[in-house]
């Protein structure tokens, strides 16, 4: 028997500060007075800069916590300081959105805050059961984010689709689980592994098939891969735009995250499992990369444009995974901060232009936008170009990274599937910067000027795109050397 | 004692049952009280394996399985009568404001 001493509670402080700061805020929001209640974001700023702080802090304790459901390894550190920064830049780019549309409660942020300590909990647990509740945490948030406009007709619509969906991939994870637990009697990752791989013959194959495929079905869920990405388009189209910059990045770097350290870090180990969780994943990233590049093709709204281009980088992920091993795994890593970077980049410029209670999402509203307002047409047309994957961007490096590992790996038929589906995409991220900058007439979109705090969140993602589109090899290094000991 | 196998079979028998009403129902309350019957399936499996397993591992993880779809519920049926707020009706199919 362990007990639980200081050291446990040390290795998770960026969670608990983060909780301790969604519950402040959630305090100080009824004695707040109305139309001030932008100072509970600023609040939640602060706990998510110390939290980052503690996080770099305790990257000098690394071990396990509570008998060894944590891991504070660097592997969940420098996922943890990602979602950190997510979540600080959905925050900054979400301030004046919110008294825009005069739905400024400080709910909004401390749920924000805790979506994020349950993402948190997700990357740093070995321990299945603990990776459920982390993903539960951070998915109830969300749900209620998703339907954050209450009266709106398509918020509402998206909250509830996403919290029908999302239940029904939870419960397959969990089935999942079970039968881990049933195959092994226990659920830590570390020694499922073990077991299995020591005696393999204490676990049935057929089971040990259902247990990956049910646990397969719902991280895909989660991260939207094809069959299983039918909410995405709609959730992220009908959610408050700041929402879906934080849904799009956050719960999935956390979701691929679990994707790696359950199916790399151990199944990929058991020989009976190899091969499953190789085609399973081969299969799934093929149909992603091309249905979600093939669909966005024809899409004349903005959001639901990024929707099915996420799905498409989801796929590009997978990629990474498929190929596995500490090369895939480095490069999936990158991949995550530079997607991280553009989408809530553009989600939260998206946000301010849609003007007003989001009049303007279509691709034609955004029309002569260059001629009116250059500085953000420039800024739009930086994060389309990146996530287009053009040179001098980080998105350039992430694929090359990701499509890098794959050829190592010998998958040389998923590499040329991916490379032309990157073809593809650059025509519909160029239309939305064809329609800025060639396109005749008077622009729809937000007159107004940005608010400070959304330009300096704007002006963060456009500097890390940019260094690590031209410096990437100094974070590719650390990536490699994380030292994780399940590689 | 009930052999594990018939605990086991019931289970993956109420999961399928949630899981193909989960598709085939058509009113949201219904749709959701599949979920909950995937959830209670989980559960049985959970005990169903802890009675062969050492250890009270698997009772107590039923436990986490019932808080988590208690908190769940709660969210849930509030987005749900956020829904019938905006639209004075529970089937699903009116619920396409978005095209697919």
């Amino acid at each position: 028997m362990t007990s639980v001493g200081s050291a446990d509670f040390i290795r998770i402080l960026p969670e608990l500060i983060l909780s301790v700061f969604a519950l402040l805020v959630m305090m100080l929001e009824p004695v707040t007075p109305l139309g001030k209640k932008t100072v509970l974001g600023w609040v939640a700023i602060a706990g998510v800069i110390l939290a980052g702080l503690a996080s770099f802090a305790i990257a000098y304790f690394p071990g396990s916590a509570f008998s060894a459901s944590i891991s504070n390894d660097g592997f969940s550190n420098y996922l943890i300081e990602l979602l950190l920064l997510i979540a600080g830049l959905v925050l900054l780019g979400s301030m004046a959105y919110l008294e825009r549309d005069a739905i400024d409660h400080g709910e909004f942020y401390a749920l924000i805050l805790m979506a994020t300590v349950g993402a948190a909990f997700m990357v740093a647990s070995t321990e299945l059961i603990m990776v459920f509740i982390g993903l539960e945490i951070s998915s109830i948030s969300t749900y209620i984010l998703a339907g954050y406009k209450r009266g709106e007709m398509q918020s509402n619509e998206s909250s509830v689709k996403y919290f029908l969906l999302g239940s029904f991939a939870t419960a397959f994870f969990l089935y999942g689980i079970a039968f881990v637990y049933g195959l092994t009697g226990t659920t830590n990752l570390d020694v499922v592994r073990e077991t299995l791989v020591n005696s393999p013959q204490s676990a049935s194959p057929q089971l040990l098939w259902l247990a990956v495929i049910l646990m397969f079905v719902g991280l895909a869920f989660k991260v939207s891969t094809v069959p299983f990405q039918i909410w995405t388009p709609d959730v992220y189209q009908g959610a408050p735009a700041p929402v879906t910059a934080f849904l799009s990045t956050a719960p999935k770097a956390a979701a691929f995250a679990v994707l790696v350290r359950v199916f790399v870090g151990s199944f990929d180990h058991v020989a009976s499992a190899g091969p499953v969780v190789f085609w399973l994943l081969w299969i799934s990233a093929v149909l992603t990369m091309c249905l979600g590049n093939l669909a966005a093709l024809w899409q004349s709204n903005v959001k639901r444009l990024l929707a099915y281009s996420s799905i498409a980088h989801a796929g590009y992920m997978l990629v990474g995974i498929t190929a596995g091993g500490a090369e895939g795994t480095s490069a999936v890593l990158f991949y995550l901060a530079g997607y991280a970077l553009m989408n809530v980049g553009a989600f939260i410029l998206i946000a301010h232009l849609a003007g007003s209670d989001e009049r303007y999402t279509n691709v034609q509203d955004f029309t002569g936008l260059a001629a009116d307002r250059p500085g953000m047409a420039a800024c739009l047309t930086v994060f389309m170009l990146s996530l287009a994957g053009f040179p001098s961007t980080v998105g350039f490096f992430a694929k090359f990274y990701v499509f890098r590992s794959a050829m190592h790996a010998h998958l040389t038929g998923l590499t040329i599937i991916a490379l032309l589906n990157s073809v593809v995409s650059v025509y519909y991220y160029l239309a939305l910067v064809v329609a800025m900058y060639m396109g005749e007439g008077k622009t729809q979109v937000s007159e107004s000027s940005v608010p400070r705090a959304l330009g300096f969140a704007i002006a963060v993602s456009l500097l890390g795109i940019f260094f690590l589109g031209l410096f990437p090899s100094g974070l590719l290094r650390d990536l490699n050397s994380l030292h994780v000991p399940w590689l | 004692m009930i052999p594990l196998s018939h605990i086991l079979l019931l289970s993956v028998i109420l999961f399928t049952l949630g899981a193909a009403g989960f598709i085939i129902r058509r009113n949201v309350i219904t749709v959701f009280m599949c979920i909950e019957l995937m959830l209670n399936a989980v559960n049985l499996a959970f005990i169903a394996f802890a009675r062969r397993l050492p250890g009270l591992d698997g009772q107590l993880f039923v436990f986490f399985v019932i808080v988590v779809a208690a908190a769940e519920a709660a969210v849930g049926l509030a987005i749900i009568v956020a829904l019938y707020r905006n639209r004075n009706s529970l089937a699903i199919d009116d619920v396409d404001s978005m095209k697919l």
